[in-house]
């Protein structure tokens, strides 16, 4: 009992003391607050999450905070955002002080069961590799035996790199940092021979060193990692709403809407754009997401669809240059999947 | 008069209202603290439990014999990443255990160093210390902790060049890099244990010896010459048992590996940097309760002494330092509970002590609460510990009175 005490005294703490905070209907409290507190990633990891000079939140991960926005108040700034650490971002999740993670988190199967959260859509198929100053002359990173890596704690990533020394009969010497940050400046001062995260993070990180060309990503990738939102688990109405936020901006990709020629796309002939736009008279897709009719068009309106969004912020828009690949649509050789809006 | 009528002492007691009877006052506010730290209590577990119900989550330390699958860097027991979270935590313990104890013996030989020179006669090494009590004192100790990571360590030579600088001197067995500070590492040999078992019993007969010599002192005022005599008893014989059973002891030198060195021993700059800035922060607080307690004996005490024909280094010794201690050791608790929960800050430059250990193991299992709790435990006994030496250390310089 006194141990039952001890637990549930530092609970508390961690759990927060606001009890009304982790509701199991989100979407009601979203709608009574009026906006959507959203967790993203606190160490600017460009692409994804990061704040410009002026204090403005952009990425990928941003974009998709601000499409359930879109789609739950037809105004993208209603949206919140927390900057979380590898470490804080869960608890802040599960203490109901978010309603959503979308900080390039990878879905795993003791996150989906054991961490009590629901996954669903995967906004950024990453996979895990490393990155090394060119001047050791490493080709692969089945050369590193030996080597100090850098890495962040409490990531999958940490894991990974574990089990992929000890299967290749390879030894190393991990570095551990808290904050990305920290990490970065280890690896920079030379503290590490090679740094370890996903693929994307290390073209965004390559990009912070003093000299990027100095830098290079081995080709290795030593991991899957599905990226994608979480939210609390049993609450399937705030999951489908957004699942769908991101499901809806890869249909629009497949119908070729965009968001310069969404308003144009609203007469369209074809009935399966009709419905996804909710211009199909009797259609209550929107009503049964508990969305207004119109949710998708504001999702596009605001952060455009898949591709735009990709291009915008890792792709060719972006200083990051990410080619597509495993985040094409699926009828381009890719992964990026929506079930059918019927 | 009209007061004539009060009545002293004897008779009833006075008839005052219920709201200003001192017992019940004090019964009401008691039972009213009661009630709301119980409540708090209540109010604590209860959303706890319900945030850990709705999460579908349960509570328990069973997780603690699961895989840990991460790899800790520095580690004093066999770990790897197939050992338990429970081991890991282990660990992280040992981490935060050596680091704190270095800590507190060089924070108390500096703080010593500092504090008396700070009271020197000599005009320069008084300044000297005075400046470095004011700025280590008024610098937060993470600060010192980043300074000495990345605005020194850090820009230590490379492995590069060390490896480098190996091709001109083979030689070289102690090198500082930016990976550490690379040194020879002892390898027992067989019979190594009869050198220490000699050294032991050095230790032993010095013990006895002294204490003869003490009462020899009491009985005829004569004082053998017991330090040198002390050396002697207790380097000697395992000196002897070294070189009889033919050196049992070789030396592992760091040779160029791959990336890093191969072989010897590592003191990585995570450790270090931890460890001087703790140590030199701690010792700028040690330093001025030293100065406060050796200015807290009365200088008549040292009059007293030489009049006594006590010479300054024995005044010192035998008459002012004791009395200092009284005055020094209650504070220097706290200032090595201080440094003890400092520790923590380890998380910052990625050394893995039980808080970063523990965050990680939090993260990847997902238990927060457990950790949190256990964090609570140890930091908790650890102190209790530090605290319980500590009171009975004073309780045994404490002034006693006969």
């Amino acid at each position: 009992m006194a141990k039952k005490i001890v637990t549930a005294l530092v609970g508390a703490a961690v759990l927060g003391l606001g009890a009304t905070a982790a509701n199991a209907d989100t979407l009601s409290d979203v709608k009574a607050k009026g906006f959507v507190q959203c967790g993203v990633n606190g160490s600017n990891l460009a692409g994804f999450g990061a704040q410009d000079s002026a204090g403005n939140w952009a990425g990928l991960d941003v974009d998709l905070c601000k499409a359930v926005a879109a789609a739950v108040f037809g105004d993208a700034t209603k949206v919140k955002f927390t900057p979380l650490s590898a470490k804080d971002r869960f608890p802040a999740l599960q203490s109901g002080e978010i309603d959503l993670l979308a900080r390039n988190t990878t879905w795993s199967i003791s996150r989906d069961s054991q961490l009590g959260f629901d996954f669903r859509a995967v906004n950024y198929y990453d996979g895990q590799g490393f990155m090394v100053k060119k001047e050791l002359g490493v080709k692969s990173a089945l050369e590193l035996s030996g080597a100090s890596v850098c890495v962040q704690s409490g990531t999958t990533t940490e894991l990974n790199l574990a089990d992929y020394f000890r299967s290749n009969n390879m030894d190393f010497k991990p570095v551990v940092f808290e904050a990305q940050d920290e990490a970065d400046a280890a690896y920079n001062a030379g503290r590490c021979d090679a740094y370890t995260t996903d693929a994307s993070g290390l073209y965004s990180i390559r990009l912070k060193m003093a000299n990027p060309d100095d830098h290079m990503v081995l080709p290795e990738i030593i991991s899957k990692e599905p990226l994608g939102p979480a939210v609390r688990q049993n609450d399937s109405r705030w999951l489908d709403i957004v699942s769908w936020a991101h499901y809806a901006t890869v249909a629009a990709e497949e119908f070729g809407i965009t968001q310069a020629n969404v308003e144009e796309m609203k007469g369209s002939a074809n009935p399966d754009i009709k419905r996804f736009l909710g211009e199909e008279a009797d259609s209550t897709i929107g009503a049964d997401l508990g969305l207004p009719k119109d949710w998708a068009v504001q999702i596009i309106k605001a952060v455009g669809n898949y591709g735009e969004i990709f291009e915008r912020n890792v792709g060719q828009g972006s200083p990051l240059k990410i080619d597509r690949g495993l985040n094409g649509l699926w009828t381009k050789g890719g992964l990026q999947y929506a079930p059918p809006v019927r | 008069m009209a007061l004539a009528d009060t009545r002293t002492g004897s008779g009833d007691p006075p008839k005052v209202s219920l709201l200003y009877n001192p017992a019940v006052r004090r019964g009401v506010f008691q039972v009213l603290t009661l009630v709301v730290i119980v409540w708090v209590i209540w109010y604590a577990w209860h959303n706890a439990a319900q945030n850990l119900a709705r999460a579908n989550m349960t509570a328990g330390f069973g997780f603690l014999n699961s895989r840990a699958g991460f790899d800790i860097a520095q580690s004093l027991i066999a770990y790897t990443s197939d050992s338990t979270y429970m081991r890991a935590l282990q660990v992280g313990l040992i981490n935060t255990l050596v680091v704190a104890a270095a800590g507190i013996v060089t924070a108390t030989i500096v703080g010593l160093l500092i504090g008396t020179g700070r009271l020197s006669h000599n005009w320069l090494i008084a300044r000297l210390c005075t400046v470095y009590v004011e700025i280590f004192r008024n610098i937060p100790p993470l600060l010192v902790i980043f300074f000495w990571y990345l605005g020194v360590l850090a820009l230590l030579p490379s492995i590069r060049s060390i490896f480098q600088h190996l091709e001109e001197d083979p030689d070289a067995v102690f090198f500082i890099s930016n990976r550490g500070i690379y040194m020879p590492a002892p390898v027992f040999g067989e019979g190594f244990g009869l050198v220490v078992a000699a050294f032991a019993l050095g230790v032993v007969a010095a013990i006895a010896f002294t204490l003869w010599a003490n009462a020899r002192q009491r009985a005829t005022g004569k004082r053998p010459p017991v330090a040198r005599i002390n050396l002697a008893l207790i380097l000697l014989p395992p000196l002897a048992v070294f070189l009889a059973s033919g050196r049992p002891l070789s030396f592992d030198y760091p040779v160029p590996g791959s990336f890093n060195m191969r072989g010897g021993m590592v003191v990585g700059p995570e450790f270090l940097a931890l460890y001087l800035a703790l140590s030199l922060y701690t010792a700028s607080f040690i330093a001025e309760i030293v100065r406060a307690g050796i200015r807290g004996v009365p200088g008549g005490q040292t009059e007293a002494s030489y009049a006594l024909g006590l010479r300054p280094r024995q005044a010192t010794r035998l008459v002012v330092l004791p009395q200092a201690l009284r005055i020094i050791i209650p504070p220097l608790t706290s200032q090595y509970l201080n440094l003890i929960k400092n520790s923590s800050l380890a998380v910052a430059v990625g050394y893995a002590d039980l808080v970063a250990v523990g965050g990680t193991i939090l993260n990847q299992s997902g238990r927060s609460v457990e950790i949190i709790a256990i964090w609570m435990l140890i930091y908790v006994s650890i102190s209790l510990v530090t605290s319980l030496f500590m009171n009975w250390f004073n309780a045994k310089m404490a002034l006693v009175e006969r």
